[in-house]
Parts: structure tokens; sequence; C-alpha cells
């Protein structure tokens, strides 16, 4: 899949291997096993409460597994982490802060440091740089506070990047998003991933927004995964093995539709109890 | 202009005292208040400074120094508080209040205990309310001193601080020691409370804490000049009482003085009002929203805040 | 201490105890904790007020206890409401504070009214003190199920014609009522303790809200009247009392919870679900 670039054969960026999370006496995640590569964009796919959140942190050391282990670049992942940027779903938005959507991407820069700053054009023109890459120069001197939805998004988006991370981390960034602003999103960490090769792992609990930019998917139910690309991974046998019950998958005009229980001859569903994936 | 600056207001001794140390104090507490304020923390701040006067009441009882006491409760406060996550999640209202009366308690009994065993006047309002006419010139260098200290923490640790108010789940995938920056962010707290604490009383003290920095915040979207706003204004709201309070002197023939801490409270209440006029209002949320007039709003219909349309390019 | 003039006490720390027991529990339920701390502190104002210009104390109590609740609310709904809550706080206790330096009886008058003084209810008062405890009780039941919708589910409550803002004044009114008359005796700086220790301690043990109204009641009476007790004997303020009782039955509720949550997970069953969400 990845034919161009300087080490097509390299290792993956990150490499999760049988890391099982249980919390207060629930299994959440079950030896769940995938990488990610460099230039690829992968969808981390499960519904509310499927764990994906939970992955997440484990994979950027917020959370630590009951076993199994996360290699970033070939080594165990180590505390301070500069090659993954993280964009989470929810951020404290006061009205009150004060810092603007330039100020905020700059914290992206050093906001890990103590000490003060010191103001220089550099990261200055890191900043409106950035700011242009993910059109948000509109908004730039703007409080955070008072930014919609999807150009808050952008703004956390440019704050993770702006570290030059080989990894990007997404938390459903489309859940608060409507349908434009979700496909612009997808198409500019799209874009971004190929331009700056970067591995972007993004979860999300319908995973049809995501079917044009997809190299692969992790499809995440009753704490276990399955990996590989779409139509590998999004079938009958694969799915139902997953959930644990009979379950089908249906392409209706280019979008997939996972449903549980089967379908009567006649093509009318006796009951189907749409899973919303 | 004589009846705006009463007689000897320039020479006193005590005034000069009053306007160093409110000085001071105003401006570590416009540094941290706000923090304080933007991370939705007023409640725990004052519960801080109730806590605190448990501890200058104790010192009290205690016989020593009342800045000793009112650091130390502050200190004690902000480590329970600490361990019971308050600055780390907003809210937490219930077991702060439940720490803040208990602390009220104690500071009740000592209060108590300290006036029947020394029968001293004007305790508890000293404790309470402050005395700042009473403060002696030997406290200023530790109060210079503990300043210092509280400031050059909050210079530490700004950034990190800020980015684990935006979200504490990005600031620790960065590596941020999320539990040591919200640690010396409470001590700072601490200090700024019980330093003030002895300006203006424990009780009061909450007002040059969130006061000045809440006006600030409303004004302005940068954070160092949220500073800079806030300490401006403390440091003019504690001269204004200074200034008012010797002069209530005169104003009535039984010749008692009102508190100082009540003209910084007062004004700094009325600053804050004078933030809420309508004209104000809109005036700052318009200046808070600036973007330019090229971009296409395209999220115009996910649009999450207040609801203003765009204003003028800057 | 139960002599004649005690019965006064007594008498005034049950109405107290009872009202604190049943306001609190919503104060508890809707996350109001720093308001119900503020708002006292209006009654403090009014009552220093009152005496320097020589009206009735309770009178002053009431009207800055409600005034303070109106602009907490009113303020609240287009600032920020800690913020505004804050600075109402302290600027009630400043006007207090003045008020009383006008008067020759400074400290004594500043430490009754807001630590507590078992003797803070005159004779004459009880009767106004219990009428007022009845209608805030009345209140409370007569917008029982209301405020309990706008409390825990206020979107439900506004789809059903319940405004959530006009739910709070009211609130706010009725907590300004009930502090204006727990003051005297238990003061204005700890009647908050006896409106969040009790109820949050009554929550940990029952999720059925009539119980923990019950539960809450009990334990404010037990708070009170041992602080009573125990302050007549040691003639130590009632305050310190009631905070760190407040504080204890608080922390009981706390390890109960907390214990009950470990049996729960080690014998494997799921965890109990708590049907009245903490803020």
């Amino acid at each position: 899949m990845d034919s161009t670039g300087p080490d097509a054969t390299s290792s993956e960026l990150l490499e999760v291997e049988g890391v099982s999370v249980s919390l207060s006496g629930r299994r959440i995640l079950d030896d769940v096993t995938f990488g990610v590569r460099a230039g690829e964009f992968t969808g981390l796919i499960g519904s509310n409460g499927a764990g994906k959140t939970t992955l997440l942190r484990v994979i950027l050391g917020l959370q630590r597994p009951t076993a199994g282990r996360v290699l970033v670049l070939g080594a165990p992942r180590s505390h301070r982490n500069r090659s993954m940027g993280y964009v989470p779903q929810k951020i404290m938005l006061d009205p009150d802060m004060p810092l603007r959507a330039r100020d905020l991407v700059a914290l992206g820069i050093d906001g890990n440091r103590f000490g003060i700053p010191t103001p220089s054009r550099q990261r200055r023109e890191a900043v409106d740089e950035m700011l242009h890459a993910v059109d948000a120069e509109g908004f730039g001197d703007a409080r955070v506070g008072t930014l919609s939805g999807g150009e808050q998004q952008r703004v956390l988006i440019a704050h993770a990047l702006i570290g030059r991370p080989q990894l990007l981390l997404l938390d459903e960034p489309l859940a608060n998003l409507d349908l434009k602003s979700g496909q612009e999103v997808v198409t500019l960490l799209d874009r971004i991933a190929e331009e700056q090769h970067i591995g972007v792992l993004l979860s999300a609990h319908e995973m049809n927004p995501l079917l044009p930019v997809m190299d692969r998917i992790v499809y995440l139910a009753g704490g276990r995964a399955a990996s590989g690309p779409t139509d590998q991974v999004v079938r009958d046998e694969v799915l139902s093995a997953l959930y644990g019950y009979e379950v089908h998958v249906h392409t209706l005009h280019g979008r997939i539709l996972v449903v549980a229980g089967p379908m009567e001859e006649s093509g009318l569903p006796p009951d189907p109890s749409l899973k919303a994936v | 202009m004589h009846w705006v600056f009463e007689p000897g207001f320039f020479s006193s001794g005590p005034v000069h005292i009053a306007c160093v140390v409110g000085s001071i104090v105003a401006i570590v507490s416009g540094v941290v208040g706000v923090f304080t304020v933007m991370r939705g923390q007023s409640f725990a701040g004052h519960s801080l400074a109730d806590v605190a006067t448990a501890g200058g009441s104790g010192a009290f009882l205690a016989g020593v120094s009342p800045l000793f006491g009112f650091v130390a409760g502050g200190v004690a406060g902000a480590g329970a508080m600490e361990m019971i996550g308050v600055s780390r999640a907003r809210g937490r209202d219930l077991a702060t209040g439940i720490v803040l009366g208990a602390s009220i308690g104690l500071a009740a009994l000592f209060l108590y205990l300290g006036t029947t065993r020394s029968s001293t006047t004007g305790a508890s309002q000293q404790i309470l309310f402050g005395s700042i006419f009473s403060i002696v010139s030997s406290t200023i260098p530790v109060v210079a001193l503990l300043s210092v200290l509280c400031v050059g923490i909050m210079a530490l640790v700004h950034r990190p601080l800020l980015l684990s108010s935006v979200s504490t789940d990005m600031a620790a995938a960065r590596g941020v020691p999320v539990r040591v920056v919200g640690l010396l962010y409470m001590l700072a707290l601490a200090l700024a409370v019980g330093l003030s604490s002895l300006a203006i009383g424990a009780i009061l003290s909450t007002a040059l804490l969130i006061g000045p920095a809440a006006i600030a915040l409303r004004l302005t979207k940068r954070i160092g000049w949220a500073m800079v706003t806030a300490c401006v204004t403390g440091v003019g709201a504690v001269l204004l009482g200074v200034l008012l309070a010797y002069d209530s002197y005169y104003w009535s023939s039984s010749h008692a003085y009102w508190p100082v801490s009540f003209f910084i409270v007062v004004a700094i209440f009325l600053g804050y009002l004078v933030t809420e006029l309508p004209f104000i209002r809109t005036s700052t949320t318009r200046r808070n929203e600036t973007r330019a007039s090229t971009a296409p709003d395209l999220d115009s219909m996910s649009r999450v805040g207040s609801g203003q349309s765009a204003g003028p390019t800057r | 201490m139960f002599a004649d003039f005690m019965i006064n006490a007594w008498a005034v720390a049950t109405i107290v105890a009872v009202i604190a027991g049943v306001v609190g529990f919503f104060v508890v339920l809707r996350g109001s904790a720093f308001p119900a701390h503020a708002i006292p502190n209006g009654a403090f104002a009014g009552a220093a007020g009152a005496s320097l210009i020589g009206v009735n104390t309770l009178a002053g109590l009431g009207v800055f206890a409600v005034l303070a609740a109106l602009g907490i609310g009113a303020l609240g709904r287009r600032g920020r409401h800690d913020v505004v809550t804050a600075l109402g706080l302290v600027v009630m206790l400043a006007l207090g504070a003045v008020f009383l330096s006008q008067t020759t009886e400074y400290e004594p008058e500043i430490f009754s009214l807001l630590f507590g003084e078992v003797l803070g209810v005159a004779s004459n008062e009880i009767l106004p003190v219990a009428v007022l405890g009845l209608v805030c009780i009345a209140a409370v039941l007569a917008l029982y199920r209301p405020l309990i919708l706008s409390s825990v589910v206020p979107d439900i409550g506004e789809a059903k014609g319940v405004s959530s803002h006009r739910m709070e004044m009211a609130f706010l009114v009725v907590v300004a009522l009930s502090t204006a008359m727990t003051v005297p005796v238990v003061g204005a700086l700890l009647i908050f303790s006896l409106m969040i220790g009790p109820p949050a301690a009554a929550r940990s043990f029952t999720n059925r809200p009539p119980l923990a109204i019950v539960l809450s009641v009990a334990i404010a009476l037990a708070t009170v009247w041992s602080a009573i007790a125990i302050s007549f004997v040691t003639n130590w303020p009632i305050g310190f009392f009631v905070g760190v009782f407040g504080a204890l039955s608080y922390g009981v509720g706390r390890a109960w919870a907390a214990w009950r949550r470990i049996r729960a997970v080690g014998s494997g069953t799921s965890r109990t679900v708590d049907t009245l969400t903490v803020p």
C-alpha cells in the first residue's frame, strides 16, 4: 500500500500488542492487537462504550493495560512522548479562557515546559503556518471559547501537529460536528497524513464518513478487535465473531450498514435492530 | 483637594505601610486569581480563605503572628483540596464545602478560646476583616519574600498549568506532570490567600482574588494582559480603599474609622458590575470574537458559543 | 440545660434542624453549595444593619437574605455564576462588618452572628420563626416534583414547562428564608454546614428522596441537639460543633459508601447505580 517514501518496508509507527484492560471487574478490552503505519489513515470504529477512548488512553500512556504492551517506533512507550499528537474529544472551553486560537496552537510547541517563553519571530511564523495549514487563519485571534465545534477541532489539530509528531491520535473528532464540518475535518486529516507522512488514528462510532479515506480499520466490539483493510474486516463472519451474535453487513449506495439478526428472504426485516456503528 | 485627601494622609506611617503591603498583596492576588477564575475555582479559592481563617485564629490562640497562621492554614487547606482532587476537576463543591464548614467551626473555637484566654478585644475583627493599618513594618520583608515566592511559582508553572486547564488529558499526553503542577498551583493559591488575609481579612480576601481577575478576563483575551489588568485593578482598589478609610475618620462626629476592607470589596464589586453593563458587554464580546471577514463561516450551523455575528477585522 | 431560658434554644434548634435538613437535601441535589454558603451572609449583613438602625433583627435577616438570593439569581444568569456568588458573598460580609463597626458592641455581635449563639433567639421570636419554617417546608413540599425534575434533569423539566430559571429563583428564596431564621442560632458561617453535611451523609445511605430527606433531618437534629448540649456545658461556640459534626457525618457517609462499593466489587456484582446523580 505504501510504496512511496523512504522507509516503505519499515516497521509500524505504532504497535498495539495483546492489550487487555479490566476496570472495576469489567473486561473492557480483550487482547487487542493492531498497528498503524506512517502516511496511513486508520479508523478505530466502535459504538459508545466499546472501549475506544480506553484504548486511546492506553496508547497515550494515560491508562495502564492489564496485559499487553504498546510499542511506539519499535520501542516501548516512554512517559514523555514527542512523537504522538493528541486531539481529545472534550476540552474545557470556558468563555473566559484567556486564550486566542493562535495561543492554543502556540502551546503545542512548548506548552509542557516550565518557565516563561521568550517571544520569537520563529514561534509566531510557525503558528501562522500551522493556522494556514488547517484553514484557521480567519479566526486565529478569536477567543477559543467562542469558536464553533468545527473551528475548535481545527485549532486542536493545529496544536497537535505543530510539534511535528509522527503519529496523530484523535478521540471522536466527528462526534459534535455537523456533516459538512465533519467531512472537512476528515479531508484535512487525510491530506495532512499524506503530505507530512504521519500516521493518523481516529476513533469514531460511525464509519461511513471515513470510508473514502480510511486505509485500515480497527473494529471494536465486545472488547475485541479486528484490524485490516476495510473490505477484509467489515464482513459478516468477522463481525459476527467479534460481536458474539449474528450480524450482517449491507452496502447501500456506497454506505455500509451493519445490522444485527437475520433478514427475511423477502427483504423485509422482521425487527431490524440497527446497530449504530 | 482638601476633602479628598484628609490632613496627614501622605505623611502617615501606617498609611504608607498599608499602601505598600496592600499593593504587593493585590499584585499577587491578581496573578494567581486569573487562573482561579479561568478554572472556575472561585468556590475553592473562597474555601481556602476560610481554612486560612482557622489558621489565623489558631495563630492568635497560640500567640503567634497571624500571617504565619494564615499561610499555614492556607497551605494545609490546599493540600487537603488537592487530595480531594479539587484542582483537577471542576466542581467537587460538596467536599470543598465540608472542609470549609469544618474550618470555620475550628476558627470559631480558636477565636473564642483565644479571646477568653488573653481577654483582648478586636481579635475576631482583625482576623476576619483585616486591619491593614495595624501592620508593623517588620512584616513587610516577610510579605515581600512570600510574594516573590508565589509569583515565582506561577511564572514557573503557568504554561503547563494553562495546558492542563484546557485539558488534563492533553497535558498528560504531552508529559506534563499534572499532579505536580496542580499541587504547585494550589500552593501559590494558598500563599496568595494567606497574604491577602493579612491585608483585608481572611473572609474578604476572596474579593481581591476573584474580582480583579474576573474584570480582567472580561476585558482582554490574552493571559499576559489579563494578569496585568488584574494587578492594576487590584492595586487601584486597595489604594482607593486605604484613602477612603483614612478619610472616614472625619465623616462623622464619632470619629469611627470605616474598615478598609469594606471599601476595597465594594470598589471591586462595583468594578465588576460596570463590566456587566450592557454596552460594555457587547463591545468586549465583539472584540473577543474578532475574525477576518474573508473566511467563509461554514460552521455557522454547528456554532457553539455566544451566538454573536462576526466582528470587524483587527 | 433544660432550664426555662434554654427552652427557646431547644425549640428553635429543632425547627432549624428540620428546615436545614429538608432544604439542604435540595441544596445538595442541585449542587448549589456555593449559593447556600453565600446567602446566609446576606442575612448577616441584614441583622447587622437592623441592629444599627434599631429595627427588628428577624426582619433585617429575612429582607437582606432574600435580596441577596434574588441578586445572586439575577446576576448569576448573565455573568459567571461562581464569580458573582463569590463577590456577592464577600460584599455582604463587608456590609455587615461596616454596619457593626458603627455600633459599640462590635466584637460580641460579630461573633454571635457569624458563629452562632445558643440564646440567639428571644422567646417572642419563636412563633415567627416557627411560622416561617412551616412556610418554607410547605413551599418545598408544594414544589417537590418540579424541583426534583429541574434539579436532576433540567431539560425534561423545561420540556414540561418547568422554567429552570424560575425554579432556581424560587429555590434560592426558600434558602434565603430558611437561613434567615437559622442564622441567629447557628451562625451565618455555619448554617451552611448544617445544610450540606447531613443531607450529603443521608444520600450515602439511601437513594430514595423521601427516605433521604427524613434521614437528613434526623442527622441534622442529632447534630444540633448535641451541639447545644455540649456548647451549654463547655461554653464553646455552637458553630464549632455544627461545623465539625457536619464534617463527621459527611465523612461517615463517604466511608459507608466506599465500603459498600468495595464489597460489591469483591462479590462480583455490578456497581450500584446512583439514581440521583451527584453533581
